[in-house]
């Protein structure tokens, strides 16, 4: 398994410029997604997110790794601005979100896709009418000739079948299809930002490979910024400029692939090696 | 909590505080999230389709059981009456007397009882089956507000086709009495109709449909509201829908009350339809 990540070390990879916030005001510029010691707690049950601090940049794709039950599906939500911090600052863009109003929200959502842990696909709708969905109901300037068009090049992007797979509801399609879907619908709008929540959990080994090969091709295809929740460290290692490791509610380790190789951190160390051992 | 040093007296007050705090938590969440559903329908776009859809669900759907119950509702209260006002020898005023109970009351919340177990269990278990599966979150990730796009075609349709569900209900009620009266004891139809439509007066039906509409917002709104908040996979999909019946059932028969109270200077005032004293 070694081997596999070093055959994939010497790929070029951008150094994550810092460690924390970027206090001392670093140009905006460089980053699409600035997160800045955000704290979250539901209710009165415990503290979800601890000061998460970290940043995006440009073009990059950065990974989150973690056990279950971390907070990486909360943070992620909080970056699209689906839950609201009860502490510190989310920028997107330059921008800050945590302060916005729903209009304000929908404008800055639209830099967004979003592929959900299960796909989310509305069960109400054919898989074509989910993929077309986002077109129709923010490209007025498109004739459904065009969505038409628009529709199944996606459906092709996504070696899917628009007149066989879009004919069908998303109860119909296996977990890997679904998930391709919910790729294709993601994308629709052409976002600059594409977050992943674990795109590939729950796939076999070849399909989550696909998994990994489209989320490198949107990326090079779209230059998008992108942001992958895994708990797959191969997957992770394949697709990662950068990674965070998340463990209760705190980014216990940043960096790298070599980084987080060379990380000393027990609980990193333990979960390469229980990752390891059990897929050798 | 267990901590002994803590008088009984106490633990009373919070075991009975408890489920107070959380039923005021609970009705302000309601109230922000009915101030979210009256933003979101006056903000476009106007989502014609979706109401058209919840039109036919909700009004079309409810159809058989309203027509039902609405006629057997007008059967026995027209039986019932019927020997009631015999002990007195007022046979004569059977019909106007289940008329008037049907318009201002057994329509609109009966039909609220339908609804509510029909449609309102619909969008408490379709909107908590959307939460619990992130098809909400995927909306709202997508630019387009859930709530303007699930619950306010839901909202309108409820309050737009409860009036219409109870006019059938009430209208297949009088058929239900004109059988008892005409068909079954023999009273001269003209007679049973010019006694029925002399002794009610419009804002007997005005109430009904004010009841109706109220019901509707009512039924719809809360049963979105905890179907939109689910969590906790399919147990709490299923509990979503136990309390959306439940609690708008309860809402139904309370706000009866206070709207029937509310009304009585307004539409009943004068007449023989004021009260006494
Ligand atoms: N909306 C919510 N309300 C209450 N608790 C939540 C909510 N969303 C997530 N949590 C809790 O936050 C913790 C982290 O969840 P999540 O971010 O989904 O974990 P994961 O790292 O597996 O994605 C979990 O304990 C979960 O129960
Ligand atoms: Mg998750």
């Amino acid at each position: 398994m070694m081997s596999m990540f070093e055959e994939q070390l010497h790929s070029m990879v951008p150094q994550m410029s810092e460690e924390g916030p970027s206090k001392e005001g670093a140009s905006t510029n460089d980053y699409m997604i600035e997160v800045d010691n955000i704290k979250k707690t539901f209710g009165n049950g415990p503290q979800i997110l601890k000061g998460m601090s970290v940043n995006v940049q440009r073009g990059e794709t950065l990974v989150v790794l973690g056990g279950s039950g971390m907070g990486k599906s909360v943070l992620m939500k909080h970056i699209i601005g689906l839950l609201k911090p009860d502490e510190g600052s989310i920028k997107v863009d330059g921008e800050e979100i945590t302060t916005m109003g729903p209009t304000e929200l929908k404008r800055v959502r639209a830099k967004f896709g979003m592929v959900f842990q299960n796909a989310a696909l509305f069960d109400s709708m054919s898989n074509y009418d989910n993929v077309a969905f986002p077109l129709r109901e923010h490209r007025k300037d498109m004739s459904e000739a065009d969505i038409d068009k628009k529709v199944r090049s996606l459906f092709d992007m996504f070696t899917l079948d628009a007149d066989i797979h879009g004919r069908q509801f998303p109860s119909e399609l296996s977990g890997g299809q679904r998930k391709r879907v919910g790729l294709a619908r993601a994308v629709a709008l052409d976002p600059q930002i594409v977050l992943y929540d674990e795109p590939t959990t729950g796939l076999d080994p070849i399909t989550t490979d696909q998994v990994d090969q489209m989320i490198l091709d949107a990326q090079k295809a779209l230059k998008v910024t992108s942001i992958v929740i895994s708990h797959d460290i191969a997957s992770a290692f394949n697709i990662a400029d950068n990674i965070i490791f998340v463990y209760y509610g705190e980014i216990i380790a940043r960096g790298t692939k070599e980084d987080m190789l060379k990380c000393e951190h027990p609980f990193v160390q333990e979960y390469f090696k229980t990752w390891i051992d059990k897929n050798k | 909590m267990s901590d002994k040093s803590v008088s009984p007296f106490v633990r009373l007050i919070e075991a009975l505080g408890q489920p107070v705090l959380s039923f005021i938590e609970g009705l302000g969440e309601y109230i922000l999230f009915l101030r979210q559903v009256f933003y979101w329908t006056f903000k476009g776009p106007f989502r014609f389709r979706l109401l058209l859809n919840q039109l036919a669900d909700i009004g079309y759907g409810a159809l058989f059981i309203v027509v039902l119950t609405g006629l057997f509702t007008g059967l026995v209260i027209g039986l019932q009456s019927l020997v009631a006002f015999a002990r007195f020898s007022a046979e004569s005023l059977v019909g106007p007397a289940t008329l008037i109970a049907l318009a201002r009351e057994l329509g609109p919340v009966f039909t609220g009882l339908m609804v509510s177990g029909r449609s309102g269990s619909g969008m408490a278990t379709e909107l908590g089956t959307m939460r619990v599966t992130e098809q909400i979150d995927a909306l709202d990730s997508l630019a387009v507000n859930p709530i303007q796009y699930l619950v306010v075609p839901r909202t309108i349709a409820s309050m737009v086709m409860m009036p219409v569900l109870v006019s059938i209900f009430t209208g297949m009620g009088f058929l239900g009495a004109y059988f008892i009266v005409v068909i079954r004891s023999g009273t001269d139809p003209g007679i049973f109709f010019e006694q029925s439509f002399g002794m009610t007066d419009p804002p007997d039906f005005i109430e009904g449909y004010i009841k109706a509409v109220f019901f509707g917002f009512l039924i719809s709104t809360f049963s979105c509201f905890r179907g939109f908040f689910a969590r906790g996979g399919a147990r709490g999909v299923g509990q979503a829908a136990t309390d959306a019946v439940v609690f708008s059932s309860v809402a139904v028969f309370i706000a009866s009350y206070f709207i029937t109270e509310l009304l009585q200077p307004f539409l009943h005032s004068n007449g023989f339809n004021a009260l006494p004293g």
